[in-house]
């Protein structure tokens, strides 16, 4: 850090602002983590201690394992947030490239049109989004989710990037033209590595709705072995007795593998690699 | 066989005409300048002689060949961009040899011009760095390196410059200039700064407004204006122009060294301000009409602003512009 610009009162002010948000923020997940680990009577007595001798206990990981399959469950969330994610950024890059970069009749109109999805709900749309994979035959398959949220995350994927592709160098991109780059691998070679930080923001702000959603599962593949996370947990939560130690502990259990995603997209984040390109 | 030539050469943004009616020549070996103030549409122009843009309509000839629908990749050029445009994944070497290796040419035939290229540009030492390794002096080398190691008829150059230091600015001009002499290829070279233009150029190509206004060797251009705006352009300080007395709105211009402090002048003024630069002193003079005045002297000279001075000058040494501001002399 540059001494000359950060005297010592600012320093701790910023670190007091950024700890106290980072104490809130985490505050429930602690509060749900160390519940996991308790007995139901404890859970309800002191929902704010840390488990003890008396109180640990693994009765909710035990059911959560032993109920359904669990590990499937996991899996096919796994596979839905993945493979979604993998098309959004894919089909999202790509428009955006051709918005941002290729001047042809109706550009400004395909931007509108294809930015109208970030207002409009897909929810609304259930029935005869329903209506189609019945017809299609898809219903009670993983593909169902995944295309309903490719839909659902094209929107603000492709408004974001290309705001970022349109920022990339116009010289970088004609210097590979006169090399004979083709167009893919401009969009791919080059752009592509350059507004990996926007890709990045996408996917990470897709992937949370996606992983959390109850809605599509519960609609479209709600069969045992298409079943996600979410939609699993879901039969610990009865109308009038609900296993609290399952439920925490399957939300406990459901953090781990989107922190795991949220790592790797925000070392890409992170990593500049776009020194020494221009200037 | 001209290695350029350009025939009635249009181009529009929409309903924008950012070039009309260009019509251009460049010989084999020629070393051609396009110089105009900001936004007349020389690096418009420069796109369209590298297939960047499609021209609205006219015709584009590379080596005698028509090149109107022949991608960039094919039309036998090469360019440098002020941004250097760099790949920033690969390295020096790799940055060097993309475009052979696109064209599917020999390994060994790829490494021998790398390796001239880099001799000539002094870049051994570096070809394995990446460009985010490098200073600005030296991407700007590799963007040349870039270009020469494809061999092509025609180099182009967008203010290839800009982005350097004063005295990285004139080491490279003069490498380019070197570079242009000991590969006797053509060049066309895109600049707002006129001394490059000045010193680089065979042949200097005045734009403004998307239209040429005058082509000619530098002192030609320099000696000859066809016109005020070109008069105007070249010369630094720039010409000065005074309203003729005659009613009819034409002008005079005089160039600053062309001025000369007399007992008893044409011209009346006072000193508003001196530039001392050693080998040359400028005034600056507001004449009695309220018209500003640049004088260019030779040496050093004792002045004090707030002076008044009188000012002549040779009638063959000016020049005279009607009210449209065309040469009349
Ligand atoms: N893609 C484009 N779409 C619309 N207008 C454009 C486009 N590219 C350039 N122009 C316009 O064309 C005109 C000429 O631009 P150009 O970049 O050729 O100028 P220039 O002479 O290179 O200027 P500078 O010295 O500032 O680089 C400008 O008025 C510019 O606004
Ligand atoms: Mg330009």
């Amino acid at each position: 850090m540059n001494k000359a610009r950060h005297n010592k009162t600012n320093v701790i002010a910023a670190h007091a602002a950024l700890i106290a948000y980072t104490l809130i923020a985490l505050f429930p997940v602690f509060v749900i983590v160390i519940n996991s680990f308790k007995t139901r009577r404890a859970i309800f007595r002191e929902p704010l201690a840390l488990p003890n001798a008396d109180t640990f206990s693994m009765v909710g990981y035990e059911t959560v394992l032993k109920q359904g399959d669990f590990f499937l469950y996991f899996q096919n969330s796994m596979i839905v947030t993945v493979v979604s994610l993998f098309f959004i950024l894919l089909f999202g890059a790509m428009a955006a490239f051709a918005l941002a970069e290729y001047r042809f009749k109706g550009n400004t109109l395909m931007g509108l049109y294809l930015a109208l999805g970030i207002m409009i709900p897909i929810r609304i749309g259930t029935v005869a989004i329903l209506d189609m994979m019945v017809a299609t035959g898809l219903v009670n398959t993983l593909w169902a989710l995944i295309l309903v949220y490719t839909a659902q995350g094209l929107p603000l994927a492709v408004f974001i990037l290309s705001e970022f592709m349109k920022q990339v160098s116009d010289d970088l991109k004609n210097a590979g033209r006169i090399d004979g780059l083709s167009e893919y691998r401009i969009f791919f070679n080059l752009v592509l590595p350059l507004v990996r930080p926007a890709m990045a923001t996408v996917a990470v702000f897709n992937m949370i709705p996606i992983w959390n959603d109850l809605w599509f599962p519960l609609i479209l593949a709600p069969a045992e072995e298409v079943k996600t996370l979410t939609l699993g947990s879901q039969v610990f939560i009865g109308q009038f007795v609900t296993d609290w130690n399952a439920v925490l502990s399957a939300l406990s259990l459901a953090i781990l593998p989107v922190m795991a995603l949220y790592v790797v997209f925000s070392r890409q984040l992170i990593r500049g690699i776009t020194s020494g390109a221009v200037k | 066989m001209p290695a350029l030539k350009l025939e009635n050469v249009y181009k529009s943004f929409g309903s924008v005409e950012v070039l009309k009616d260009i019509n251009l020549t460049v010989e084999d070996g020629d070393f051609v300048v396009f110089v105009g103030p900001s936004g007349c549409g020389k690096s418009t122009l420069l796109r369209v002689i590298a297939g960047l843009e499609d021209a609205t309509k006219g015709d584009v000839f590379i080596g005698g060949e028509q090149v109107n629908d022949i991608p960039p990749s094919r039309r036998g050029i090469a360019m440098v961009f002020q941004s250097y445009a760099l790949y920033p994944h690969l390295s020096v070497k790799a940055n060097m040899s993309l475009g052979l290796k696109q064209e599917k040419q020999p390994k060994d035939l790829i490494e021998s011009r790398v390796q001239k290229a880099s001799e000539i540009l002094s870049l051994n030492e570096y070809l394995d760095r990446h460009p985010a390794e490098l200073s600005g002096g030296q991407r700007q080398r590799v963007a040349i390196g870039r270009a020469i190691v494809r061999e092509p008829k025609l180099f182009l150059f967008d203010e290839p410059l800009s982005n350097l230091d004063a005295a990285l600015r004139m080491n490279t001009r003069i490498e380019i200039a070197e570079l242009h002499r000991t590969l006797s290829a053509s060049m066309v070279y895109v600049t707002h700064d006129q001394t490059e233009a000045m010193t680089l150029a065979d042949k200097i190509v005045v734009l403004r407004d998307g239209r040429i206004e005058q082509v000619g060797s530098p002192m030609e251009l320099y000696n000859n204006p066809a016109n005020q705006f070109v008069a105007g352009f070249l010369g630094s300080p720039a010409m000065n122009f005074l309203k003729k007395k005659d009613g009819q709105g034409g002008t005079i211009g005089i160039r600053p060294e062309h001025l000369r402090v007399a007992k008893k002048g044409k011209i009346n003024g006072t000193i508003t301000h001196i530039e001392n630069l050693g080998s040359d002193t400028n005034l600056l003079v507001r004449t009695d009409t309220g018209e500003p005045l640049t004088i260019r002297m030779f040496g050093q000279h004792v002045m004090a602003v707030g002076n008044s001075i009188s000012l002549t000058y040779d009638d063959e040494q000016a020049f005279e512009f009607d009210a449209k501001g065309h040469r009349v002399n």
